[in-house]
């Protein structure tokens, strides 16, 4: 006689077909829950305007020996205007932890106040945790303005 | 009016068998002994992590989280709202002397080798409540925009990308983006008032349910004294009234360093401002942050940092596993390199933290 839930190997067959189906719809279930839930954690990429140059502003803005942080793109760069009159620009992004720098009148370099890393004013890394120079920026003065450009 | 009360308990404990409660609460006793302050941290912690589930519903009326109006919305619940200064400086200082009182309670626990069997579950529900209160300070931290906050967030998920490979992408999603922004704040709000405490009331239940269950743990060293002779003391009411007692002296204590320390908002954070001198990360973060300011920038082939967070990762690690590697403890016998652990690791976290402070 056959019985309900007897171990006969077809009805076994036919439990561990079910139990498949059962799993298997239970791990579609799952990812169809989570799967949207990680998508929606992922912030979406924002359009990133490509910035090539930007105007700094007047050329009198910054006096001998200051500095100023204007944004290029969404990125921060300082200018320095030289004690020998000449402008730099350098990414103000520190290469060792993303703080952002600042130039130091006394000792003539930049510095960042969250690790003590120090870089020239070409932005060299000369001392403290820094693993990388500053990327360089091209000053070009137009009309008394100044204009900050990617290094081709 | 006492009637009507009896009346009232009678109904529900016709109900739910309040008996049993009643029965088992009276029957509960806590080992007197030499040691026995340290059981008063756990009651402690739990009191600051209350005071600070009230206190952020309060802040939670005035506070806006977004990057235009935080900063200003702070402000304003500092200067403008009734008593504002005090509910956000009493967050402030209880956000800081919960996680003192979870150190403590932390490092006692484990010199008593009180994680020893049969509270592993214990221990280990303890140190993901330990490591969501570190991320509670560090979430919380960002949310009034300020110039300190600002950097200490974009320092704080630097050092997270630095993780090999999953770094980038977690800096990625803890950031809500490449840099930190409006979004990161958002999402920090998010953690600090929704994710965080909805996983931490979990976690604390599950941790007192074990604590009611199992009892106080006994230091080692009395399991020889015979159990007529071991003094003892009723959890309720006895402990329990002690237990509020010095809830009372905590919260007066705080009150004071609220009204005479209030909590500071320095400047609002500007993406185009240098970070400003003296930046530092809040205290229970400072000796891992003075660490990795000790670590050359690189060793052997890999960099200093990233050798750093690995070498903080295993050593959490072996923290949170120790009732499973500490088997002489469970066995009862005593281990003394437990010991040696606790205290390299005290004096450890101690000087980093008073070198970090005294070098700024």
């Amino acid at each position: 006689m056959d019985q309900i839930g007897s171990n006969k190997p077809e009805k076994k067959d036919r439990r561990d077909f079910l139990k498949f189906l059962l799993s298997l719809g239970l791990t579609g279930f799952g990812v169809a829950t989570i799967y949207p839930v990680i998508s929606f954690l992922k912030p979406p990429k924002q359009a990133e305007v490509e910035v090539n140059s930007v105007v700094a502003g007047k050329l009198d803005d910054i006096k001998t020996g200051e500095s100023k942080i204007i944004r290029f793109g969404n990125k921060p760069v300082i200018i320095i205007h030289t004690e020998d009159d000449k402008f730099r620009a350098l990414s103000a992004t520190c290469t060792h932890l993303d703080c952002t720098v600042q130039y130091k009148k006394d000792e003539k370099i930049i510095w960042c106040a969250c690790h003590n890393g120090k870089y020239d004013l070409y932005g060299k890394n000369i001392s403290g945790p820094p693993p990388r120079p500053l990327d360089k920026f091209k000053v070009v003065i137009k009309n008394d303005e100044l204009i900050v450009s990617k290094e081709a | 009016m006492k009637n009507q009360i009896k009346k009232f308990y009678d109904w529900v404990d016709s109900r739910v068998q309040l008996g049993d409660l009643v029965a088992f609460m009276s029957k509960k006793y806590v080992p007197v002994h030499s040691r026995s302050i340290w059981y008063y941290f756990g009651g402690v912690s739990l009191f600051f992590f209350i005071i600070q589930v009230v206190t952020g519903i309060l802040l939670l009326f005035y506070y806006k989280g977004s990057s235009d109006l935080a900063y200003e919305s702070i402000r304003f619940i500092m200067s403008k709202v009734q008593f504002g200064w005090l509910i956000r400086s009493m967050h402030s200082w209880s956000a800081n002397l919960f996680i003192l009182s979870v150190f403590i309670h932390m490092f006692s626990v484990y010199f008593e080798k009180s994680y020893r069997k049969p509270r592993e579950m214990t221990w280990i529900s303890g140190m993901f409540m330990f490591v969501l209160a570190l991320a509670f300070g560090f979430s919380g931290y960002l949310l009034p925009w300020n110039e300190l906050a600002y950097f200490a967030t974009k320092v704080g998920t630097d050092i997270v990308g630095a993780v090999p490979v999953v770094g980038e992408p977690l800096k990625y999603f803890l950031r809500g983006g490449d840099d930190v922004t409006g979004a990161t704040l958002s999402r920090f709000f998010g953690f600090h008032v929704a994710l965080f405490p909805g996983i931490f009331t979990f976690l604390l239940m599950l941790h007192l349910l074990l604590v009611q269950r199992q009892g106080m743990s006994e230091p080692m060293h009395l399991k020889i004294i015979a159990k007529a002779e071991k003094k003892t003391m009723p959890f309720f009411p006895n402990f329990m009234l002690r237990d509020l007692l010095l809830w009372l002296i905590v919260l007066n204590v705080l009150a004071i360093l609220a009204v005479f320390f209030p909590a500071e908002l320095g400047l609002k954070a500007d993406p185009l401002a240098s970070a400003p001198a003296g930046i530092q990360p809040e205290w229970y973060f400072l000796f891992m942050f003075q660490t990795l300011k000790f670590l050359p920038a690189h060793v052997w082939f890999i960099e200093g940092e990233v050798l750093g967070i690995l070498l903080f990762g295993l050593a959490g690690l072996l923290w949170l596993l120790v009732p499973v590697w500490d088997r002489k403890s469970s066995r009862g016998q005593q281990n003394r390199w437990i010991n040696y652990i606790g205290i390299f690791s005290v004096l450890f976290i101690i000087i980093l933290t008073i070198i970090g402070w005294v070098l700024k």
